[in-house]
């Protein structure tokens, strides 16, 4: 299967990998998607006072679409209010990424780790 | 992009034609050669010339798994034998009985024609193997029923290259006057074959896995004591009325090519294809959390099927691009599902998505072997660096007891 040549690039040079402290109130973790479906995404989000995401970063264990795809909402939520995140489409994250129909789910993998991370963020405030 | 081609690890998928094999088949197609008759052309030279040629590879192939060239029966390859094989034996067969024993790591080809079988009524026993990958006699043996009219085992397997006992399967299945049907299609050339010794009835061959052209595959069906087949395809009674169609001389004689070469050769290259496995095996196996899939010992020289923990396949082999190998693991697919074989024999998913398969074969050098060992330690790293499971693992966080939310 061919990528698109955005994927690669992420795939090749993967934005923002790494871990925060996901004990620490201003953080919030979100891991979905399962080792048994062939992928598993962290994303952690760190919230500023303000309620603005100021740093942002994944680790992911998948195919290249979905590493690409949580890569590249680490760019997107950094500077983003919670709000503005939680606004995330998967449909934007497949277009920008220009993913094939059998890789739509790593978007929407993507789109849920947003979520889950804003939720986990909500829940320690 | 590399403008080069990556180094090619897929002798399981595919083999190159020999070169051999390709210039032979070449001169049976042009009027200049004057070999493109037909064999059943009974009237004139072209006709006997493209039937001396056919005889010829027929008794190529019937030498290679010591057969009567007689029992050779001419397919579009192992997918038709298969099919031939078993959907004709059940279907002769059927008042007779109406059960079927294979196994769940047969090739689709097998389990698919089953499958047909049992919407028309058959009953089909699907047999676990160990988790070497072996078939359990005693399993097969108590599966065994007064109806059960056919055992279709294969001999070597595709993704993992566990070559079963077909010996001892045959001698069970003939005590029990079962017909035993083998899909040899990755065992031709690799694992000596003797139907008598074996006591096999049906053995589905491929000649692209062994250097011969795609789309030409045979069936091997036994005369004495006498296999009856309905046939599948019908139209002029081509071999002996078992599949109709005007032979692909070229095609039939690229096999016999393959197949005479195979004989000739399957010695020596046996044992350098082993070596050079061996030397990628001992060169991957100091990176930490590596599984060998399938018995080790029982398998054949050119296969190494290897799961990296924490790594996800289809990614693997996007970091791996220099090098042509496949995954078991299914992200590229609409299910999601993992390797059926590797599953079959009870690896866990994140293993099983985890897989890889080198296959080596006549062309693969030993820099070709180095150069994979080497990517493979530095696109591993990489990718464990990017992978929650490791940093989990790392963590000393069984992931078994991780509550995930499947989607």
């Amino acid at each position: 299967m061919a990528y698109s040549d955005k994927v690669m690039d992420h795939y090749e040079n993967p934005r923002n990998v790494g871990s925060l402290d996901g004990d620490e109130a201003d953080v919030g973790t979100g891991m979905v998607g399962a080792p048994a479906c062939g992928d598993v995404m962290r994303l952690q989000i760190k919230v500023s006072e303000e309620g603005v995401i100021e740093d942002a970063c994944f680790k992911t264990y998948g195919c290249g679409s979905a590493i690409a795809s949580s890569s590249l909402v680490t760019e997107w939520v950094k500077g983003k209010t919670l709000d503005e995140a939680a606004t995330i489409k998967n449909s934007d994250i497949a277009e920008e990424l220009a993913l094939p129909p059998v890789k739509i789910h790593c978007s929407v993998l993507a789109e849920d780790a947003i979520k889950a991370a804003i939720t986990d963020y909500k829940s320690k405030q | 992009m590399s403008v080069t081609k990556p180094i090619y690890f897929d002798y399981s998928a595919t083999t190159p034609t020999d070169p051999r094999v390709a210039k032979k088949m070449c001169s049976f197609l042009t009027m200049d050669d004057g070999l493109f008759g037909n064999a059943a052309s009974r009237s004139h030279q072209y006709g006997w010339d493209a039937e001396k040629a056919i005889d010829e590879a027929r008794n190529n192939v019937a030498a290679l798994i010591a057969a009567d060239p007689k029992e050779i029966v001419w397919t579009s390859g192992a997918t038709e034998s298969d099919n031939l094989a078993i959907k004709g034996v059940a279907h002769f067969y059927k008042k007779k009985g109406n059960h079927i024993i294979t196994s769940k790591t047969e090739h689709k080809a097998v389990l698919d024609t089953c499958r047909q079988l049992e919407r028309e009524g058959f009953e089909v026993t699907y047999l676990d193997p160990q988790e070497s990958g072996l078939i359990d006699l005693n399993k097969l043996e108590a599966a065994m029923r007064d109806e059960t009219i056919l055992v279709s085992i294969m001999h070597v397997n595709n993704e993992i290259g566990v070559i079963q006992d077909v010996a001892a399967i045959g001698e069970l299945c003939r005590s029990r006057k079962i017909l035993f049907h083998v899909d040899a299609a990755q065992s031709c050339g690799k694992v000596a074959i003797d139907v008598d010794a074996m006591k096999i009835d049906l053995l589905s061959m491929s000649a692209h896995k062994i250097y011969g052209p795609k789309g030409m595959g045979a069936l091997y069906v036994r005369r004495k004591p006498r296999v009856r087949l309905e046939a599948q395809m019908h139209g002029g009674g081509h071999e002996r009325g078992m599949r109709s169609g005007t032979l692909a001389t070229h095609q039939i004689v690229g096999m016999g090519e393959a197949f005479r070469l195979a004989k000739e050769e399957m010695a020596s290259e046996n044992e350098r294809v082993r070596m050079l496995r061996d030397r990628l095996m001992n060169g991957l196996s100091d990176i930490e959390e590596v599984y060998v899939n399938g018995d080790v010992e029982q398998r054949v020289p050119h296969n190494l099927n290897i799961s990296f923990n924490f790594v996800e396949g289809e990614s693997l082999m996007m970091a791996l691009s220099d090098l042509a190998v496949s995954s078991g693991s299914a992200c590229t697919s609409a299910s999601l599902e993992p390797s059926y074989v590797l599953r079959a024999l009870g690896r866990s998913d994140e293993l099983a998505h985890s897989s890889i398969r080198f296959s080596i074969g006549r062309f693969t050098t030993e820099a070709d072997v180095d150069h994979a060992i080497k990517l493979c330690h530095d696109k591993i790293q990489k990718l464990r660096d990017l992978s929650p499971l490791w940093d989990m693992y790392k963590e000393g966080i069984d992931l078994s007891t991780v509550q995930w939310s499947a989607h």
